[in-house]
């Protein structure tokens, strides 16, 4: 019997290792963690409340965060995205947007960093750090 | 042990149907009384804050009134469609009560547009359209100034032009309940996911005073 039991809690550690492990967000490396955790606050003030706690966006309004492509192919054009704003139309998750984005000029290249590293790794399936040399560089290419 | 839960069980089940029958919600605001003579006795009468009646232009550009709620529960707010601050958030949420009760002839929703000089009726359909209301259970309506803002006030909702807040407009994103009498039953922070989870609770202790 206590056999079965000890073999009992021995699975389910195993199972529970492996499911930390599965999720992506505990790969990340301190940096990009740090700044993945200062980005969410960003996000909630910023951003959520048109994108949504889990960047699923809302109806035809406003558009997820959650389209790997268009991240991964529009990464240089993020930083300008979020300091800029946005209008006309885009295409994200195969679905038509068109409502204009407003700009957020308070937000310095290091905040944009920090929005874009927990956007980018947490709706995304990016593993790295947004950094704040991206940003300016982003800003500087797409004003 | 087994008799235990058993009995356990059975306690819990008579806790849980008496709090869900006994639950009725308060009439909101303060309450007047008059002195009215009834058969030669002059007896004390409450009145209770009712939603005036009211006429506006709706996302159809068709005019409705309060004759439009009659009969319904239906649940009010106060927004508007470029609001880059509380708006998004209180929709996202009444959408979750709309969805809900999609198809229910019982329940109605109503979103005034606090933005009198760009929210033209094209605009609101426009937004309900892309915000996924696609039957006219859910109302989206403007109208003057003064009778928006009027209105607000029955509602007990703040509303302000301020062109010191993003947006241009001031505004609180409270859910507001009213029964088939225009009383008001309930106030709901539309911000908050635990209040609109409450607003969906209440929603069917007053539904179920009209069975």
């Amino acid at each position: 019997m206590k056999i079965i039991y000890t073999l009992l809690i021995f699975g389910l550690m195993i199972i529970g290792f492996s499911q930390l492990s599965s999720c992506h967000n505990n790969n990340l490396n301190i940096q990009t963690a740090q700044y993945a955790v200062n980005g969410q606050k960003l996000y909630r003030a910023h951003c959520q409340n048109c994108h949504g706690g889990k960047g699923e966006g809302l109806g035809k309004l406003y558009p997820p965060l959650t389209d790997q492509k268009y991240l991964s192919e529009n990464r240089n054009k993020l930083s300008s995205i979020i300091k800029y704003g946005l209008s006309g139309e885009i295409v994200v998750n195969g679905e038509k947007y068109n409502q204009a984005m407003p700009a957020n000029p308070t937000l310095t290249d290091l905040d944009i960093a920090y929005i874009l590293t927990y956007v980018t790794t947490h709706f995304g399936d990016s593993d790295s750090t947004f950094t704040q040399e991206e940003v300016a560089l982003g800003l500087k290419d797409y004003k | 042990m087994v008799r235990n839960v058993l009995a356990l069980a059975a306690a819990s089940l008579v806790f849980f149907a008496c709090e869900s029958n006994s639950k009725k919600l308060p009439i909101i605001g303060d309450r007047d009384t008059v002195e009215k003579v009834v058969d030669g006795k002059t007896v004390i009468d409450t009145i209770y804050p009712t939603i005036p009646s009211f006429e506006f232009l709706n996302q159809d550009s068709v005019l409705i009134s309060d004759k439009n709620f009659d009969n319904k529960i239906y649940v009010a707010n106060f927004f508007f469609t470029h609001c880059p601050s509380i708006c998004p958030t209180m929709q996202r949420n009444l959408l979750k009560a709309y969805t809900k009760y999609k198809g229910n002839e019982g329940v109605s929703f109503l979103s005034h547009s606090i933005d009198f000089k760009h929210d033209h009726p094209h605009v609101l359909k426009s937004y309900a359209t892309k915000l996924g209301v696609d039957n006219d259970q859910w109302q989206f309506v403007n109208g003057s100034k003064a009778d928006i803002y009027g209105i607000s006030d029955k509602y007990l909702v703040f509303t302000k032009e301020d062109e010191n807040v993003a947006g241009g407009y001031d505004h609180s994103g409270y859910l507001v309940l009213i029964d088939h009498n225009k009383h008001i039953r309930g106030v709901y922070d539309g911000t908050s996911e635990e209040e609109t989870e409450k607003l969906l609770k209440d929603m069917d202790i007053l539904l179920a005073e009209y069975k």
